[in-house]
């Protein structure tokens, strides 16, 4: 077992199997499904809330997302809140006992293609998460609510989002990085 | 919305314990690392993919059984809009491979020591209070474009599930003996 913790990489089947089982249990135990991009909007508007309260109470998508039945709002830091700052504290020890943590500021297919500069790395990774949760908010899910538990319960809106967003994911790809580093980066 | 901002600490607990091992299997696979992800998008690395439908194959298995012995009371299945969903999919599609990760696999990837992804995340919080400015005029222009409501892919093609599950397990498995054939001994390098 303790072999198992340290090791660098997993097979991608067996961390899939271990997400499905996992799902599982959010199923079973908490009657919930996977998912992460909602609470975004919960950090966004409990943000924005300190400066604008008013502005935050009346805002339609927080209502629709965090409004409580009898008025006022659901719990911002909720279960799903929970998951989203623990899937850092899982990675992390994930990553410290197989000895794979280490400081990245520019990956190396990033620096291959646009070079090694942190400054453009960040402007291009602040606009991608930006676009990014736009899409997931408007597609009402993201790779794990869509993806993954949608997906799984065959849902018609998640397998819309899945096969959208590769076709997209692929355009955009070959826009990127056309025939960048042509040898099969397999890590 | 701060007057009841925290969620009872049970729910809190469960959802702490779900994200740990969520986050710890996410790293450990190897999607939380850009290249990795960017590479699904270019077809030089199927680890996406194989994690995906490995996790969605299992889990329907499973979903799919609890709810037929009665285990489980009802699925969580999202409603069909296509049009937001298409669109938003699109959207997303594009933010992915920009950013290298998904919301989830960012902030995995900042446990990791991505520091790229901590910034994307911040993006990603700017995104979701503009899409809350922005989303009476996206509901009004396309919310109700092909509003088919809770609807799953057994439910529009009229058959039971296990016959959508069973065809996505074939096809499935048959990806991957295909892909775990045709890697060339360079891919291990």
């Amino acid at each position: 077992m303790t072999n198992l913790l340290r090791k660098a990489r997993w097979s991608p089947y067996l961390v899939g199997a271990g997400i499905g089982v996992l799902s599982w249990a959010t199923f079973y135990f908490m009657n919930k499904a996977l998912g992460t991009s909602t609470s975004f909007v919960g950090a966004a508007g409990s943000a924005l809330c300190t400066v604008a309260d008013d502005h935050v109470c009346n805002n339609a998508y927080y209502l629709k997302e965090y409004g409580a039945k009898d008025g006022g709002f659901k719990p911002i830091f909720d279960w799903q809140f929970a998951l989203d700052l623990a899937l850092v504290g899982g990675a992390f020890l994930a990553a410290w006992l197989g000895g794979t943590r280490r400081i990245e500021r520019v990956p190396a297919l990033w620096a291959a293609r646009f070079g090694p500069s942190v400054a453009l790395r960040y402007v291009g990774a602040f606009i991608g998460g930006f676009i990014l949760l736009i899409g997931a908010r408007m597609a009402g899910g993201c790779t794990s609510g869509h993806g993954i538990s949608g997906s799984l319960q065959l849902a018609v809106s998640s397998w819309t989002f899945f096969i959208s967003m590769f076709i997209t994911g692929v355009i955009t790809a070959l826009a990127l990085f056309g025939r960048v580093g042509k040898e099969r980066s397999h890590v | 919305m701060f007057e009841n901002f925290f969620a009872d600490p049970k729910t809190i607990l469960l959802g702490v314990l779900t994200g740990l091992v969520f986050g710890f299997l996410l790293q450990k696979g190897g999607v939380t690392r850009y290249d990795v992800i960017v590479n699904q998008f270019r077809f030089r690395d199927h680890t996406v993919l194989k994690t995906m439908l490995s996790a969605i194959v299992v889990g329907a298995i499973g979903v799919y059984a609890m709810l037929g012995l009665g285990l489980i009371e009802s699925l969580h299945v999202k409603g069909a809009q296509l049009g937001l969903n298409a669109v938003g999919g699109g959207i997303f599609g594009v933010g992915m491979v920009l950013l290298g990760y998904c919301p989830g696999t960012a902030l995995a990837a900042a446990g990791q020591g991505s520091r790229d992804a901590i910034v994307g995340i911040i993006g990603a919080i700017v995104g979701a209070a503009v899409y809350a400015e922005i989303f009476p005029f996206v509901d009004r222009t396309f919310g109700s474009m092909g509003d088919l409501g809770k609807i799953t892919l057994a439910g529009a093609a009229h058959v039971s599930p296990w016959v959508i599950i069973a065809a996505l397990t074939a096809a499935s498995v048959s990806l991957f003996i295909w892909l775990e054939r045709r890697r060339t001994p360079s891919t291990s390098a």
